[in-house]
C-alpha cells in the first residue's frame, strides 16, 4: 500500500505506522509540527523492514483546511500516487475540562468533524479520481450514545462517524472503500492521566486490528474488538438507565 | 453497576504505584506523554517500565506524579557503520532487541530482563552476564540529552560536561531527565547462543569454575540453591554462552517467544521455605547431566523469566525485594561462602540466588558493579525483612563491598554512606552542581541520601503540598515496614477521600490522537 498518515507522530498513529513500515509498505506524514514530523519519520525509516526507505512529510493541520490539498499534493508527488489515506488526528479533553474551556471546545469540535470531514472530501476526490482506495478514518466508540463523561467528544465523533458511514454507501461501489475505526478506551498520550477502565487496549494492539480491517475492508472496525460487544449493550440500553450510570 | 464503575474511577484517578517487587506503596499518579521534553518540565522524576525493584522509581513523599517516558520511544537515528543508535529515553529493550537481532545487532550490555527503557538502563547503568568482559550499559552510551533541574536541557558525554555524565550512568535519575540516549550497539555473527551449563557440588566449586570460565567464556551466570546447607551448601548450575558463529546457528532466525502471564497476585506465603527447598532441589536435579551443551534461543539464554509475565505476583500482595550486593575481590575468595552461611543464619528463603563475575568499575559514579562477585536473592517481604536487610549489610559494609539501587528498598542512609565512602561524596558535589535545591529526587534519595522533602516542597514540581499534610504512610519518610499495609489498606477501603483529590495536579490541557 502507498499510505499517506495523519497522526503518525503519536498514539495510536505511531503504533499502526510502525505495523505498515515493518510489513514494507510505503508511507507518507502528515502533521502540525515539521520538527515533530521530521523525528517520526525517522523513527519509520529506521523501523523500516528495508533497508534504504524514505519516509518523506508535509505539514496538514486539522484546523487550517487550506493545508490540505497542497499536503496531499505533496503525498502524491513523494508516493506517486497513493490508494489509502489513514486519519488518526483528532482532539479530546475530559467533559469538565472541556465544559471550562469553550475556546477549546470550538477547536476540538472543529477538528474533530469539519477539518476531518473536509479533509476526507479532498482525498475522496483525488483517489476516485484515478479509481478509489481507501479512507481509513479514526471515529470513537463516545460517537455511539450521548454518554456522560464524553458529550462534547462523543458529539464530534458521532457526527464523523455518520459522515464516513454515508461515504461508504455512497462510493464503495466506485471503488472507494471506507473503514471507520471505533477505539475503545486505549492506553496513549491523549488518555494518560485518566481513569483506566475495564476492556483498555494498548496503540499496539489496536494497530495490528485496524490493519486487520483494512485489509479485509470492513466498514467498522472496533479496537479493542471486545468494545464491540460493550458498545452493543451500550446501545441497547434504555435512556433511562444512561442517565443513571457514570459510564 | 453505577457503584463499579464509580470505584473504578476513583481508584484509578489516585493510582498506586509501585516497584517490581511491589514494596513500598506509593500514591501517585504517572503522567505519560511523547512528548518527553515537554512533560517532564518541573516534575520531580522520571519513570520507565518499572522494572526497578524498590522506591527508585516511586516519587518522594509529598511529590504526587511522576513522568513516565515509555511513550517517547522514537528512534532517532541508527548507523550501521559504527552501530550507533539514538533514541529517546523511553524505547524498550525488547523493541529494541528484536529491532536489531535481525540486523546484526545487539545491545552492547543486557540485563535479565527486556521490559526496561533505554533510560532505565542509563539511570541504573546496568550490567549483565558479560560484565567481567563488556563492562556496564554507560561504557557504550556515547552521549545523553538531559533535562537538569533548572529546567535547560544539556547535552552530555564522556567527553561534554564530563562530570554531568558520570553522575547521571547510573545515577538513578537525580542529576536530570533522560531524554535521549546515543548507544553504540554490538556486532554479533548470529542472533543465536552457543552455551554450555555445568551442575556444581558446592560453593567452592562454584566460585573456582565461575572465575575459571571468566578467561574463556563472554558470559558466565549461575544459578544457586540456597536453601541448602552444610556439605551442599552452594550447589547450583553454572551457565556459559556466547554468541554463536554462522555455521553453528540454526539457519531459520530466531522469534519472539510466547509469553504466559501471572493473571493475578496469588496468596502471599506461597513461597515459603518449603516451597522453596523444592524449587530449587527440581531446578538443580533437572540438570541431571553434569554437562549440558548446545544451541538456545538468545530469549531463552538472556531473559529466561520474561515468559512469564507479571512474575512478581507470585509472591501476592505483601510483595518481594531483591538483595544484591557486591563482594570486591579484597573480601576474599571464601566471602561468597560467608555471605551465604549468614544468608541461612537469618533464614532467608530465597527461590532465586544468582551469583555473577565482575570486571573493572564503570565510568557511572555511582555505578554498582566493581572488581569481584555480586549475589542476588529474592525474598518474600515480612516484618522481618529490615532487620535481614540490615545483617546483610553490616556484612557487605565490613567486606568492603555496596549495594545494587535499582534492586534495593530497605538500605538505611548510614549504611549505605558506609559503602560510599569515596565515591557519594562526589557524586553529591555534582548534584549539588546541577540541583542545588533538590528538585529532582525520589523515595529512595530521600530514605539512603536523606534528601529533605520539607525544603522543597512549594517548589513548581511538588504540586502536593496537601499530600504531605496528610497525617500517616504518605508523609512518612523512608519505606517503614510497618507503613507498607497501611498504604494499601487506605487505597482499598477509602478511595474516595477528599483530600486526595485536591492534590490532584491539573492535566495537561489539550490532548491530541
Amino acid at each position: 500500500m502507498k499510505v499517506v498518515l495523519l497522526g503518525g507522530t503519536k498514539g495510536m498513529g505511531r503504533a499502526l505506522g510502525r505495523l505498515l513500515v515493518g510489513k514494507s509498505h510505503d508511507l507518507f506524514l502528515l502533521g502540525r509540527d515539521e520538527a515533530d514530523l521530521a523525528r517520526s519519520a525517522r523513527d519509520f525509516e529506521v523501523r523500516g523492514n528495508r533497508p534504504a526507505q524514505t519516509v518523506k512529510t508535509a505539514v496538514c493541520d486539522l484546523a487550517r483546511p487550506e493545508t490540505f490539498a497542497p499536503a496531499l499534493e505533496a503525498a502524491d508527488r513523494a508516493l506517486g500516487a497513493f490508494d489509502t489515506v489513514i486519519v488518526t488526528a483528532g482532539l479530546f479533553a475530559p467533559q469538565d475540562e472541556l465544559e471550562a474551556d469553550p475556546a477549546f471546545v470550538a477547536r476540538m469540535l472543529h477538528a474533530n468533524f469539519t477539518g476531518t470531514v473536509l479533509l476526507c472530501e479532498e482525498a475522496r476526490k483525488r483517489m476516485l479520481a484515478r479509481g478509489g482506495g481507501t479512507l481509513v478514518v479514526f471515529s470513537s466508540v463516545a460517537g455511539e450514545r450521548g454518554r456522560k463523561p464524553v458529550v462534547l467528544y462523543g458529539a464530534s465523533k458521532a457526527g464523523l462517524s455518520r459522515y464516513l458511514e454515508g461515504l461508504d454507501h455512497r462510493y464503495r461501489n466506485e471503488g472507494l472503500v471506507v473503514v471507520t475505526v471505533k477505539p475503545g478506551f486505549v492506553k496513549t498520550g491523549m488518555t494518560a492521566g485518566l481513569p483506566v477502565p475495564p476492556f483498555a487496549g494498548d496503540a499496539e494492539g489496536v494497530a495490528k486490528v485496524v490493519l486487520r480491517g483494512i485489509e479485509r475492508q470492513r466498514p467498522v472496525v472496533y479496537a479493542p474488538p471486545i468494545w464491540a460487544l460493550v458498545m452493543a449493550v451500550i446501545r441497547l440500553l434504555p435512556r433511562l438507565l444512561m442517565r443513571k450510570i457514570a459510564f | 453497576m453505577l457503584d463499579c464503575f464509580l470505584a473504578v474511577s476513583l481508584r484509578a484517578q489516585w493510582s498506586i504505584l509501585t516497584g517490581w517487587g511491589h514494596v513500598p506503596v506509593a500514591h501517585a499518579r504517572e503522567l505519560r506523554s511523547e512528548d518527553l521534553p515537554g512533560l517532564t518540565a518541573g516534575m520531580p522524576l522520571s519513570r520507565g517500565l518499572g522494572r526497578s525493584y524498590g522506591d527508585s522509581s516511586l516519587p518522594a513523599p509529598g511529590d504526587d506524579v511522576v513522568a513516565g517516558s515509555t511513550l517517547a520511544d522514537r528512534i532517532l537515528s541508527f548507523d550501521p557503520d559504527s552501530g550507533i543508535l539514538r533514541a529517546e529515553a523511553g524505547l524498550s529493550l525488547r523493541d529494541m532487541v528484536w529491532l536489531f537481532l535481525p540486523r546484526g545487532f545487539f545491545t552492547p550490555v543486557s540485563p535479565g530482563t527486556q521490559y526496561v527503557t533505554l533510560g532505565g538502563m542509563v539511570a541504573a547503568d546496568i550490567h549483565g552476564k558479560g560484565h567481567h568482559r563488556d563492562g556496564c550499559f554507560g561504557q557504550h552510551v556515547t552521549s545523553l540529552r538531559l533535562r537538569v533541574a533548572d529546567g535547560r536541557i544539556v547535552d552530555c558525554s564522556p567527553t561534554k560536561e564530563r562530570d554531568l555524565f558520570r553522575a547521571t550512568v547510573g545515577g538513578m535519575g537525580l542529576t536530570g531527565h533522560i531524554l535521549e540516549v546515543s548507544v553504540r550497539l554490538k556486532r554479533i555473527p548470529s542472533p543465536w547462543i552457543v552455551y554450555e551449563s555445568v551442575r556444581v557440588d558446592d560453593i567452592d566449586a562454584y566460585m573456582a569454575a565461575l572465575k575459571e570460565a571468566a578467561s574463556t567464556w563472554p558470559q558466565t551466570v549461575g544459578f544457586i540453591d540456597c536453601s541448602k546447607g552444610g556439605r551442599h551448601l552452594g550447589r547450583g548450575i553454572l551457565i556459559k554462552g556466547r554468541w554463536a558463529e554462522p555455521k553453528e546457528a540454526p539457519p531459520q532466525p530466531p522469534q519472539p517467544k510466547r509469553t504466559r502471564a501471572v493473571p493475578f497476585n496469588l496468596p502471599s506465603g506461597l513461597i515459603n521455605p518449603l516451597t522453596t527447598r523444592i524449587f530449587n532441589a527440581f531446578t538443580y536435579w533437572k540438570h541431571w547431566s553434569r554437562v549440558r551443551r548446545g544451541v538456545i534461543h538468545p530469549e531463552a539464554y538472556f531473559y529466561p523469566l520474561d515468559k512469564l509475565l507479571h512474575w512478581n505476583r507470585a509472591y501476592g500482595r505483601r510483595g518481594f525485594t531483591q538483595y544484591q550486593c557486591l563482594l570486591p575481590n579484597a573480601a576474599g575468595p571464601d566471602a561468597p561462602r560467608r555471605f551465604l552461611e549468614l544468608l541461612r543464619a537469618q533464614r532467608v528463603a530465597s527461590p532465586v540466588c544468582v551469583i555473577k563475575d565482575h570486571g573493572p568499575e564503570s565510568i557511572g559514579l555511582l555505578s554498582f558493579p566493581c572488581p569481584g562477585v555480586s549475589i542476588a536473592v529474592d525474598f518474600p517481604v515480612d516484618d522481618r525483612t529490615q532487620g535481614v536487610v540490615d545483617a546483610l549489610n553490616d556484612f557487605v559494609i565490613k567486606a568492603g563491598g555496596r549495594v545494587y539501587l535499582a534492586k534495593d528498598a530497605f538500605t538505611r542512609e548510614e549504611h549505605y554512606r558506609a559503602m560510599e565512602p569515596r565515591r557519594l561524596p562526589e557524586w553529591e558535589a555534582i548534584r549539588r552542581r546541577w540541583d542545588p535545591e533538590k528538585k529532582l529526587r525520589s523515595r529512595q534519595s530521600v530514605r539512603i541520601l536523606g534528601d529533605r522533602v520539607e525544603a522543597v516542597l512549594g517548589s513548581p514540581g511538588a504540586g502536593a503540598a496537601t499530600g504531605a499534610a496528610l497525617p500517616g504512610p504518605t508523609a512518612a519518610p523512608g519505606p517503614s515496614l510497618a507503613s507498607v499495609p497501611a498504604v494499601a489498606s487506605a487505597v482499598s477501603t477509602a478511595p474516595a477521600e477528599a483530600p486526595l483529590d485536591a492534590a490532584a495536579p491539573p492535566p495537561p490541557r489539550s490532548r491530541t490522537a
